[in-house]
Parts: C-alpha cells; sequence; structure tokens
C-alpha cells in the first residue's frame, strides 16, 4: 500500500460512515463490557436485524468513552441530530435508544442522558484519546479514516529520522511512563547509538493499583500505539518492535496482535512500509504478573526471556539494552502522543501545557469522587479542577482529604495543595510524582497511615528480591506501619521507620525500591498528627484503624506483644 | 587498554579504563565490605553493601557493578555509607533464622564476619523468622533456607563455572528460594553434577557438607580463582 491508497481507504471508510443515518457506539472496553456492555451490543444488533435496519443503522463495537463508573456507556451519533451519550444502559434501555433514534423522526430519550456540556467532558483535551470511544478498535480502516497512518507516511515520505527527533524534541514530549525524561532527547540518544540492529519497546506493563491508561489506550486505539512505534523504529533506524503487554490485560493483547495482523496484511507494518525501504516488525509480549517488569530493565529481560529483575544502570537501554543492542524503550502512552505531534507539527503541541510539560495527560480517576473514569487533560490544570469539575466531586457530602497520584511510587497531596498545577515538576516538589497517571481521590473516612500499609503492602509482594534494601526494609516498613495501625507501635518505631525510608530510597537498585517509601513519606509530610494519634494516644482521627485487641503500651507489655508477634509469625509460615 | 586516573577518598589512583570500581578500590587496600560479589562470576548489585558516593552523581552506586571513569572522585566510608551498611546487615540478619551458635559455619561465616566489622551488635528490626524446611536429599549436601541471605552466588557459580544451571531462584521478594531443578528435592536432580562449588562460594551456612556440625563447616575461598586461573589462562598451581 502505499500513501494515494492510504487515503483512498480513508475516504472509502468515511463514506460508508456517512451513508447509515444513525451510528450505535457502545464502549466496548474492559470497565464496560465487566457491565454487561456484551448484552447492550447483542440487543442493540439484535434490534437491527429484526427491524430490517441494516442499510441504515450501524451498531459499532467502540473503546472508552471516559465515565466509566456510568457504563455501558453508549454514544449515538445521528445525521441531524447531535451526538449524545447514554449511561447504565441495560439491553431493554438499548433497544429504546435504537427505536427512538432509528425512527424515520429521530429524537433522544430522556432518560439516561450524559449531558454533553457537563465539566466531565468540557474541560477534557483529547489529543491521545481523540479515537477513543468513536472508532471500532478491531477495524483497521476506521482508524485511517481518522487520518490514521497519515503521519507514518507522512514522516517516511517528508522527514528524515534526525528531523522527526528534532520535531520530538521540539515539542516538549515528556516520557509518559512517570519519570518524564524527554522523548525527543532518549529518541536521539537511541538514533545516534552505535549498533547493527536497534529496537523499539512499548511499555504497556501498567501495574499502579487503580491506573488503567494504558490499557485503555491499547483497547480503545491500537493503531495509534503501533503508529507511534513505527515512526519512532524510523526515526532511530530500527527494525524491530516489542510491545509488552501486562498478561492481566487479555483484550488488549488480542486487539493488538489484530492490529498487527491488519497493519501488516495492507503494508502498513512488516517489509516496505508503505512502498518505502523501511521495514518494521512489531511483535507482543505478554507479562506474567510482576509489577516490577514495568521497571524497564527488568522489563527488557522479561522479553527476552530471561527472570525479570532490573540490573544496574549504566548502562542504559539507549547504549546497550536487548541483547547489548541499542534500545528505545517508551510508554505505550508517550507513542500515542507521536502522530498528532508529527500531524500537527511540534510548535502546536508545544502550545499544550506548561513551560517545562507539555501536552496533555491521561489520568484514571479513581476513589471516592463521583465519576470515575478515564480522563485526558491538558498539563498545568489544577487538581480542584480535575476532582471537582471534571470528577463531580466527592460523594455523600463527605469532605476531601487527600489525592494520591503516581501509585506505591507516588505520593498523598492534601487539601491545602489542590490548586497546585499538575505537571512533572510541581508535583515531585509536593513529594508525589506525576506517575503513570493514577489518581486515587480520597475523603475524610480514609486513615492515612492505613493507605500507607496498602501501598506498602503492594510493594513488599511486589518487590523482586534481587537487592536487600527493598526485599527486606519493605516487609520491615510494612510491619511498622502495622504496629501503628493496630496501636502497639512506640515513638521509637517512628524514628526507625523515618530512618529506614530515606535509607530505601539512596540504597535500593531500582526506582522500584528507591520509590516504595514515597507514599508513606509523603503521608508524614502531611499528615504526621495522624501517626502520632495512633502511637500516642492510640486513636485512629479517621475511626478506620481498630485497636481494641491490643493493650495499653507499659511496662511488660512490649515484651508480651514481641512473644506473641512471634508466635502468630510462626503459624503463618 | 587505556588507563584513567581518579580520586578515592582524596589519593589519586589510576586504574585500567575497563575495572570496575570495586577491584580499584580493594587494590588500594582499602576494605569495602560486600556479600554479592564473588570474584570468577558476573555480578549481581544485589547486598548494597559495596555502596560508595560519587561526586556528582545524586544517587549511591554499587562499586561491584560501576565502571571506573576519568577524573571520577570516590568516597567509601563516608559517615552515611557506613551507617547504611550497618543497616543492610541489620535488615539481613533479621530476615531469616541466623543463630550463630548452632550454625555450622560459625567462626567462617562472611555474614558473621561483615557484621562484626561494621559492630552490629544488636538488630532493630523485628525478627521475621520465618520456618523454612531443610532441603537434605542430596547424597553429600544439605540445603537450609534459614541461613541462606539469596547472594545468588550459588546460583551463579552453577550457571557460569560448572555450566549445569541446577540452583535458581523461585519467587519474588521475601518469598524468594533458592531451588534446585524445576523446584525437585536436590537429590532427584539429574543436572546436578555434584561439584560441590555451590557449598563453598556461600557465604553462610546455608550449604554446606553433609556430617559437618557446629562451626566445622570452612569454605574455600581459593578454589574459584585456582579453577578459573587454570581453564582460562592455563596457569596450574598444583
Amino acid at each position: 500500500m502505499n500513501r494515494p491508497e492510504l487515503q483512498a481507504m480513508g475516504e472509502r471508510e468515511r463514506e460508508r460512515q456517512q451513508s447509515y443515518r444513525c451510528r450505535l457506539l457502545c464502549c466496548a472496553s474492559t470497565p464496560c463490557l465487566s457491565s454487561g456492555a456484551t448484552a447492550v451490543i447483542e440487543a442493540l444488533k439484535q434490534f437491527v436485524k429484526e427491524q430490517e435496519l441494516d442499510a441504515d443503522v450501524l451498531v459499532t463495537a467502540t473503546g472508552c468513552m471516559g465515565p466509566c463508573s456510568r457504563g455501558p456507556l453508549v454514544t449515538v451519533q445521528t445525521r441531524d441530530l447531535e451526538d449524545v451519550v447514554y449511561e447504565h444502559v441495560t439491553p431493554e434501555l438499548a433497544r429504546d435508544i435504537a427505536l427512538a433514534h432509528a425512527a424515520p423522526e429521530p429524537r433522544a430519550l430522556e432518560r439516561n442522558l450524559l449531558a454533553a456540556d457537563s465539566p466531565f467532558f468540557a474541560k477534557q483535551k483529547k489529543v491521545v484519546l481523540s479515537n477513543s470511544g468513536l472508532i471500532d478498535p478491531e477495524r483497521l480502516e476506521c482508524y485511517v479514516a481518522r487520518g490514521g497512518y497519515g503521519a507514518l507516511a507522512n514522516a517516511l515520505r517528508e522527514m528524515t529520522p534526525v528531523e522527526v527527533c528534532e520535531a520530538i524534541t521540539r515539542s516538549g514530549l515528556r516520557g509518559r511512563g512517570g519519570a518524564g525524561y524527554p522523548t525527543g532527547l532518549k529518541w536521539d540518544l537511541v538514533r545516534k547509538a552505535p549498533g547493527t540492529r536497534k529496537f523499539v519497546i512499548a511499555n504497556g506493563d501498567e501495574g499502579d493499583p487503580g491506573a488503567y491508561m494504558d490499557r485503555t489506550l491499547m483497547e480503545s486505539d491500537p493503531h495509534r500505539v503501533l503508529e507511534g512505534m513505527a515512526i519512532a523504529g524510523y526515526a532511530v533506524g530500527a527494525e524491530q518492535g516489542y510491545i509488552y503487554v501486562r498478561g492481566e490485560y487479555p483484550i488488549a493483547a488480542k486487539r493488538l496482535e489484530n492490529a498487527i495482523r491488519m497493519a501488516e496484511r495492507r503494508g502498513l507494518l512488516g517489509g516496505r512500509v508503505l512502498d518505502s525501504s523501511f521495514s518494521f516488525r512489531i511483535d507482543i509480549r505478554i507479562g506474567a504478573g510482576a509489577f516490577v517488569c514495568g521497571e524497564e530493565t527488568a522489563l527488557m529481560a522479561s522479553v527476552m526471556g530471561r527472570r525479570g529483575q532490573p540490573s544496574p544502570r549504566p548502562p542504559y537501554p539507549a547504549q546497550s539494552g536487548l541483547w547489548g543492542m541499542p534500545t528505545l524503550i517508551n510508554n505505550v502512552e508517550t507513542f500515542g502522543n507521536i502522530a498528532p505531534i508529527i500531524d500537527n507539527g511540534a510548535e502546536w503541541y508545544a502550545a499544550i501545557g506548561t513551560d517545562k510539560s507539555k501536552g496533555t495527560k491521561i489520568f484514571a480517576l479513581a476513589g471516592t469522587v463521583a465519576t470515575t473514569g478515564l480522563i485526558e487533560v491538558p498539563m498545568g490544570i489544577s487538581l480542584r479542577e480535575i476532582i471537582f469539575d471534571i470528577g463531580g466531586g466527592i460523594p455523600n457530602g463527605r469532605a476531601f482529604k487527600a489525592a494520591q497520584t503516581g501509585g506505591p511510587s507516588g505520593g498523598c497531596i492534601p487539601a491545602e495543595h489542590l490548586d497546585t498545577p499538575v505537571d512533572y515538576d510541581s508535583l515531585r516538589r509536593l513529594g508525589s510524582i506525576m506517575g503513570s497517571g493514577g489518581l486515587v481521590v480520597m475523603d475524610d473516612t480514609s486513615c492515612m497511615p492505613d493507605v500507607a500499609k496498602f501501598f506498602m503492602e503492594f510493594c513488599m509482594d511486589e518487590s523482586c528480591g534481587k537487592c536487600v534494601p527493598c526485599r527486606v526494609g519493605t516487609v520491615q516498613l510494612h510491619r511498622l506501619l502495622e504496629h501503628i495501625t493496630n496501636g502497639s507501635a512506640t515513638p521509637r518505631d517512628m524514628e526507625t521507620l523515618e530512618e529506614l525510608c530515606v535509607m530505601m530510597q539512596e540504597t535500593s537498585l531500582c526506582g522500584l525500591g528507591q520509590s516504595a517509601p514515597n507514599p508513606l513519606l509523603s503521608t508524614l509530610r502531611y499528615f504526621r498528627e495522624e501517626y502520632q494519634a495512633h502511637i500516642l494516644e492510640r486513636t485512629c482521627p479517621a475511626g478506620k484503624c481498630t485497636m481494641d485487641h491490643v493493650p495499653p503500651l507499659e511496662q511488660g507489655a512490649e515484651l508480651q506483644r514481641r512473644s506473641r508477634s512471634t508466635t502468630s509469625d510462626s503459624e503463618v509460615s | 587498554m587505556s588507563v584513567v586516573t581518579l580520586h578515592i577518598n582524596d589519593e589519586l589512583v589510576s586504574a585500567r579504563s575497563d575495572q570496575k570500581l570495586l577491584e580499584v578500590i580493594r587494590e588500594q587496600g582499602i576494605d569495602i565490605p560486600t556479600l554479592c560479589h564473588l570474584e570468577g562470576v558476573s555480578d549481581l548489585g544485589g547486598c548494597r553493601l559495596c555502596l560508595v558516593e560519587v561526586q556528582g552523581s545524586s544517587k549511591l552506586l554499587a562499586a561491584c557493578v560501576t565502571p571506573v571513569q576519568e577524573g571520577m572522585s570516590v568516597y567509601t566510608h563516608s559517615e552515611r555509607l557506613v551507617r547504611y551498611r550497618r543497616m543492610i546487615l541489620e535488615l539481613l540478619l533479621s530476615e531469616r533464622t541466623h543463630t550463630c551458635a548452632v550454625c555450622v559455619t560459625n567462626g567462617h561465616c562472611e555474614l558473621q564476619y561483615e557484621a562484626a566489622e561494621l559492630g552490629v551488635d544488636h538488630v532493630r528490626y523485628e525478627y521475621l523468622a520465618p520456618q523454612l524446611h531443610l532441603d537434605a536429599s542430596h547424597a553429600r549436601f544439605t540445603l537450609d533456607h534459614n541461613r541462606c541471605i539469596l547472594c545468588q552466588r550459588c546460583v551463579r557459580v552453577c550457571d557460569e563455572v560448572e555450566g549445569a544451571h541446577t540452583l535458581d531462584i523461585m519467587g519474588r521478594g521475601a518469598n524468594g528460594r533458592v531451588i534446585t531443578g524445576l523446584n525437585r528435592p536436590w537429590g532427584e536432580c539429574v543436572s546436578c553434577t555434584s561439584c560441590g562449588k555451590c557449598v563453598q562460594v556461600c557465604p553462610t551456612g546455608a550449604l554446606f557438607f553433609k556430617g559437618s556440625s557446629v562451626g566445622e563447616m570452612e569454605k574455600r575461598h581459593a578454589f574459584l580463582s585456582w579453577i578459573l586461573n587454570g581453564r582460562e589462562r592455563k596457569e596450574w598451581q598444583w
């Protein structure tokens, strides 16, 4: 396939879509599927078949539309009406929707409507998710109809690899995996690195609790990721790419596999891409459930079939990665940003966001907030806007307490910093990180030491065990937090705790261990009085921890506690 | 091979450019503790005892895996480093059951030695003391998980020197275990050549010869360089 053929394919698909009077789009991403979208799609298709409306009504299973807690979601595009979105759609409601919209005089139902001008949609800016919820992720034509693979064709014909790297550098795009390393700089490093073969890896091993940005992108718009990787391959001189998909994401892996096959069949991937001299193959690697495999050196070990354990850097992957060859490794979301940058220009992209953090960021809004779901916002938006405007605030009349960003490597941001702009550097100054984009909102019923314990338990379970500070440190910190939350800690335990946190940050081998104490340290920074209440007064201000079963800490009681905890240990093991 | 110059504890020293920091530091007669490092096998960078401060780097670097660089300035024994080394040893001692008084390597144990050197006279952390089993199914050797520090020396020597790769690590984090074969009893592992290299390189009493009693298990530390010198340089010292 060449460029004119690609354009013709897009044109054909657009005409086909416009020939329908009404298009019923139902979200088929994991959250909606788990709340019953399969039955809804089935009901819609059944309806069209019964009424013999095949020529007028098109039912499409699409990707994510955003407000996941309100699923299953159905968007209806009718020729003469505004697009409308229905929430909590049941198969019965689906038939009513189809009946109302497919009628000769189409009208929208009054029930279950999500207002299109609600702040949830109005405050967002969709760049990476611009196709999500509008296209069928299983059809290549749908992506091409929205300009897909145009950026790749453009790059291959009009730009040199150096120019592509320069464009990415000028756009100011930074890695979306969490650390925020400038993407253009990384590409340039790999491009310049000497090596007979080079590799491109997309990191889709997303593991932060509550985060599902990468999954949604891979499920809703898989071709966008492939296109970004192909452009990267062209820019750095790689002919082989790997997508590392988390084992818990079977739908994403299936759709990516399907997308790769379709793109290869049409000559958009594989040998001689778009009739150019550039060849690029992409293979999928599926993880086996280790969080640490999201760390780049561990991920590469896993791709090579070895035990997923990090190794010390340097050498960095850009110098010596997969099988010792220069390797470019970026997050899936980073690759999702590439095509729009090439399409619209680096300056257009650099105009979005703040001075040091450009573009948009996808967040998975979770926790105690009225509407949870997936949102894409320009960098620099305040946390208050995200939580109270887009998310609709805290339900049940409770008060906001903290927002956790960055998962187990991040931290908690208290109410007094709600107006901080969300970008890489501001969040770091607050003791948290941007991370991959998990955003968990907590109301005043959350106990901060308990939250810290949750994340420490996660890190303890996910520590690979290669280095001592992380392997044993996480266990000891978890023990100490357990003592604090059950009322048996002493003021001295606090000293041990803080010292251990700093030691782990400075001595651990990889990012997982170095950042594991972050949730604990950030809650200590903003909610120290809660820790003190647990230890000195043996009360939990949030009313979460129960401390009745532990006797007061008087002389001798401490010894009793120690002996009791050792006996219970041996029972467990 | 080019030569680089660097500062170690403010002393100017020179080194071959392919050397690792640890080697250069030890050549200067500076004593720096290690547990996972073993001359003759690849480096892991896991025990974190050989961490050093390198000027200009915000992170502490493990000397065993850090290549030397021209003009680098390294500090090996700052107050912070010594404190961290002590804490690492305390963590190791708290992790499993290290009761020296009943251990076969009492008096010859590297963990015990390093703890004594660094003055670790008590452990502030709770002893986790998991009750792990002991594999005595092999005719000559015993593997006691309770004394294992997961340094992976045995895994590396079995893979890289003997070439059998009978030993490996299973599980992750604190649940990590050295396993034999595909987690079969050691005695049933057909890949094991019973060469005993794993026993000789084990820094603690986790691997020992059957029949040794308290303090009787002394490991031969020189044998690995003896084998490798012979194999690679044809220098046999018998």
